[in-house]
């Protein structure tokens, strides 16, 4: 703080060992601050869910915002990554002649990991920030403190909606993801690179098996729950003016993203151990 | 909305009227900065209320404790006999119900056109007909002098002054007991903030209501107030003086012990210039 204070309102006047011990003991406070407020705020709107549902009209308009027109992007840099997998892993599988396998490769990485995490990106880019400029810009003109005003509790009303909207069509969306990944690297692969098609598809069927699945669509659940709960939070605690909507939108997608990764860090962990317990003699759960 | 003038009732309010809000020692702190300390304020029912002062004296923090958007962290606020900060959830929701709000900028949600604005309240708090929904919106449109046509707009295509009239029609749907006006002639003409004006009295003869009118417009005060509170920013007082430097009619506005009162009230900046000097070097 340029004003030599802390966050506690304490000047520190000692020397440089003294200013950083403070200023480190100040961040861990707003950190720590932060995780209490976010943690509380996901506590109400669990709380709303659980006891009364927002009205069908505001809950359908989100599902509209955050599934229909999030399904073009989706479907577009699915096909992409699933043609870009393709292009960077064939000429590795080639020069082993191995070029057959391709399929296992593209398909087993786009539904483990490139398809939810993909899914959860370009939701996090492009609904996350927008929830948190939405609701930023309402916090900032007093849109939510009029909602409070008129009887309705803001996170009922604006959150809990949001939140269902991303947990629940973020499934579908990563299914999405997969499926023209899975078309646009066998598009690619086939048509393009000439691999024999019959093969690249035994392949691919021998390779992935429905734990892989699963397990992608399993972890999208917790991806678009967080994108929810932090784009929401960023925008309830937006900072004044134009300035403070902007780095809310940016926060929000800042915060999420590295969450997504942290959490499908922890995701992969956990099912592995899952999978290595239960299906490691090769049962498969499809 | 009638054309007629109206004049001020500074009359209007029963000698015996019960009390309709009471501020017991209130005080706001966020952030380490005191904005509000040891506010004592009792609110007759059928009063209102300008309450004046510079930027930043806590004005409109005063008012949005007094509705529960700032829990007071010292001190409570009472509304009808009862504590706020007593009320569970669903009981302060009850209670905001009997509160209308005015905002400085209407708040009026973007996404939604004025009907669904102001059928808001009404729709989020009674189980009412579509018809009855829509003969309550266009009366009120009525009220407040905007044309039927208007329903269907959006906030974006209003001036700012039918924003605020259609803001004012949204406070009033659910028949509140108290406005409250944040800066309600802030930012428009004077021909517009006197249409503001005449609303605020029109609404007092109209309803039963209480009104707290925030701003700094002294001729919104003289106007529409039979009882002025001036508010100084705490951090510009001595420790023992109260943060309410005047509390009467606003015909002894002019007349005020308090050389900071007159000054206001005159708009003159008197030693105030010095002080921003010496801030600034500060």
């Amino acid at each position: 703080m340029s004003d030599g204070s802390n966050a506690f309102g304490r000047s520190h006047a000692g020397g440089p060992l003294t200013r950083w011990v403070t200023d480190w003991g100040s961040a861990v406070v707003d950190g720590v601050t932060m995780v209490g407020d976010i943690s509380l705020f996901a506590w109400q709107m669990f709380r709303w869910l659980f006891t009364r549902l927002p009205r069908r009209g505001t809950i359908l308009v989100n599902f509209y915002q955050v599934g229909v027109l999030s399904l073009p992007v989706v479907a577009l840099t699915g096909t992409f990554i699933g043609m870009v997998l393709a292009v960077n892993s064939y000429y590795q599988f080639h020069a082993i002649g191995l070029e057959n396998r391709l399929g296992v490769v593209i398909n087993t990485s786009l539904v483990r990991e490139l398809g939810p995490v993909l899914a959860a990106t370009m939701l996090a880019g492009r609904v996350g920030s927008a929830m948190a400029a939405v609701l930023g810009t309402m916090r900032v003109t007093e849109q939510i403190d009029a909602l409070t005003t008129m009887g309705a509790d803001p996170i009922h009303y604006l959150v809990v909606p949001r939140f269902l909207a991303c947990i629940l069509l973020i499934p579908a969306l990563t299914i999405m993801a997969d499926f023209m990944g899975i078309v646009g690297g066998y598009f690619y692969s086939v048509v393009i690179l000439g691999i024999d098609h019959a093969a690249y598809l035994n392949h691919s069927r021998d390779g992935v098996v429905g734990f892989d699945l699963f397990s992608g669509i399993f972890k999208s659940f917790f991806f678009g729950g967080v994108i929810a709960i932090v784009s929401c939070y960023r925008g309830f605690h937006c900072e004044a003016g134009a300035e403070g909507v902007g780095k809310a939108a940016t926060a929000a997608f800042v915060y999420s993203f590295v969450l997504i990764l942290a959490i499908d860090l922890f995701m992969n962990i956990v099912l592995d151990a899952v999978y290595f317990k239960f299906y490691s003699d090769g049962t498969s759960l499809l | 909305m009638s054309t007629a003038m109206l004049e001020p009732d500074h009359q209007i309010v029963e000698p015996d009227a019960e009390e309709l809000i009471r501020c017991d020692n209130i005080g706001v702190t966020f952030e380490h900065q005191t904005i509000l300390q040891d506010i004592d304020v009792s609110i007759l029912r059928g009063q209102t209320i300008a309450v004046i002062g510079e930027s930043g004296c806590g004005k409109t923090v005063f008012m949005k404790t007094i509705v529960g958007l700032v829990a007071p962290t010292t001190g409570w606020v009472s509304f009808d006999g009862r504590r706020l900060s007593d009320m569970s959830l669903v009981e302060l929701t009850q209670t905001r119900k009997r509160f209308g709000f005015v905002f400085q900028n209407a708040a009026l949600f973007d996404s939604m056109s004025i009907f669904e604005n102001i059928a808001f309240p009404l729709r989020q708090n009674e189980t009412v007909s579509d018809g009855d929904v829509r003969d309550r919106v266009m009366q009120l449109l009525s009220e407040v002098g905007l044309p039927s046509e208007v329903a269907r707009k959006y906030p974006a295509e209003l001036s700012g002054g039918m924003r605020k009239r259609v803001g004012l029609a949204r406070a009033l749907i659910l028949r509140p007991e108290l406005v409250v006006y944040d800066e309600p002639t802030t930012g428009l003409d004077p021909i517009m903030s006197d249409v503001i004006n005449e609303l605020i009295l029109e609404t007092r003869r109209r309803y039963p209501v209480t009104s707290i009118v925030v701003t700094h417009d002294m001729h919104t005060a003289r106007k529409v107030a039979d009882r002025v509170l001036m508010f100084f920013p705490r951090n510009r007082l001595a420790p023992q003086e109260s943060q309410i430097l005047f509390d009467g009619s606003p015909s002894d506005l002019e007349h005020a012990e308090d050389r900071r009162v007159r000054q206001f009230v005159r708009g003159e900046a008197g030693e105030r210039l010095r002080e921003i000097s010496l801030e600034s070097e500060d």
